[in-house]
């Protein structure tokens, strides 16, 4: 446990989102170091599952959550591991791979996992529905906040 | 959620530590043995909960007022499939049950739907199984016709 809590206690800064105006457009394959729950993310999913394409967006903005936070994620993943996998095969893998993250400082983790195939036949990114507000006031979303600032 | 409270009364009662599997071995102090035994009646309850109705669904807020995008998602794919009648469980009323259901599927994330007892995945799966029609023919296996159905055929 305490290993992942250190991780996620980089200080996350506010004013490093708003002096990049352009950060919301970087290639996502970038590595971001003042990102590191997004970091941490990108390097467990492509050590476990050797994507051939990664994206990993924080969607946290999206979210009734602080300018900043890194509590909502969607994931894509296209690997060949995932063949001849179910859908819920493929996303227990991608669990699994991030349990320390969901279990500390993620809160929401949106997941598309496809096969080379099926990426080629239809390389499009879901999008997430609109937030309903549910994170304010949650005292269980609260303490993963907290846990990712400190 | 009565039949939850009356397991819980009654482990409470017996006055027992219950060692749930994966929990350290130790001792137990009064405080978290009211929490396992709290949570132990969650597991036995969900293994009862999950198989009671065909489709199980739980979300944050109601469908009648969903508390989450994606808890929303599976509301409404449900209702574009005519499927009214189901179970839904607000973990947001209940931090046990919230954790519990997690423990219980293995899953860190909320929506989880089940289908005749099984576990079925979150927001994501059942979008794609809305999407490439897996979702009408797992609903024909639990003996729900899918709306969609009524409207492909009047359509065409």
């Amino acid at each position: 446990m305490l290993p992942s809590v250190l991780r996620c206690a980089r200080p996350v800064s506010t004013a490093l989102a708003f002096s990049r105006p352009l950060a919301h457009f970087r290639p996502h394959m970038d590595p971001d170091p003042s990102r590191p729950v997004e970091r941490a993310i990108r390097t467990k999913l492509t050590g476990s599952l050797k994507p051939e394409h990664l994206e990993v967006h924080n969607e946290s903005h999206m979210h009734a959550v602080p300018p900043g936070s890194e509590s909502h994620f969607r994931v894509l993943v296209v690997s060949p591991q995932f063949e001849g996998l179910s859908l819920i095969q493929r996303h227990r893998l991608v669990n699994e791979a991030l349990r320390e993250e969901l279990s500390s400082c993620v809160h929401a983790l949106a997941i598309q996992a496809k096969t080379p195939q099926q990426w080629g036949s239809n390389p499009s990114l879901a999008k997430s529905p609109a937030c309903m507000g549910g994170s304010r006031g949650d005292h269980t979303v609260e303490e993963k906040l907290k846990a990712g600032r400190e | 959620m009565n039949s939850l409270i009356r397991s819980t009364a009654r482990c409470l009662r017996a006055g027992a530590a219950v060692c749930l599997p994966g929990q350290a071995g130790g001792h137990v102090s009064l405080a978290s043995a009211r929490h396992l035994c709290a949570a132990a009646g969650v597991l036995k309850d969900l293994g009862e909960m999950v198989k009671k109705d065909k489709v199980v669904v739980f979300m944050k807020g109601t469908p009648a007022q969903p508390m989450c995008g994606f808890s929303n998602a599976v509301v409404q794919i449900l209702r574009m499939h005519g499927v009214d009648e189901y179970a839904a469980y607000n973990v947001l009323d209940d931090q046990d049950l919230r954790q519990g259901v997690k423990d219980f599927s293995n899953w860190p994330t909320i929506p989880q739907v089940y289908f005749n007892g099984e576990f079925v995945g979150g927001c994501d799966i059942l979008l794609q199984m809305h999407q490439n029609g897996d979702l009408v023919e797992e609903l024909k296996k639990l003996g729900i016709h899918s709306a969609l159905l009524d409207a492909e055929k009047e359509s065409k």
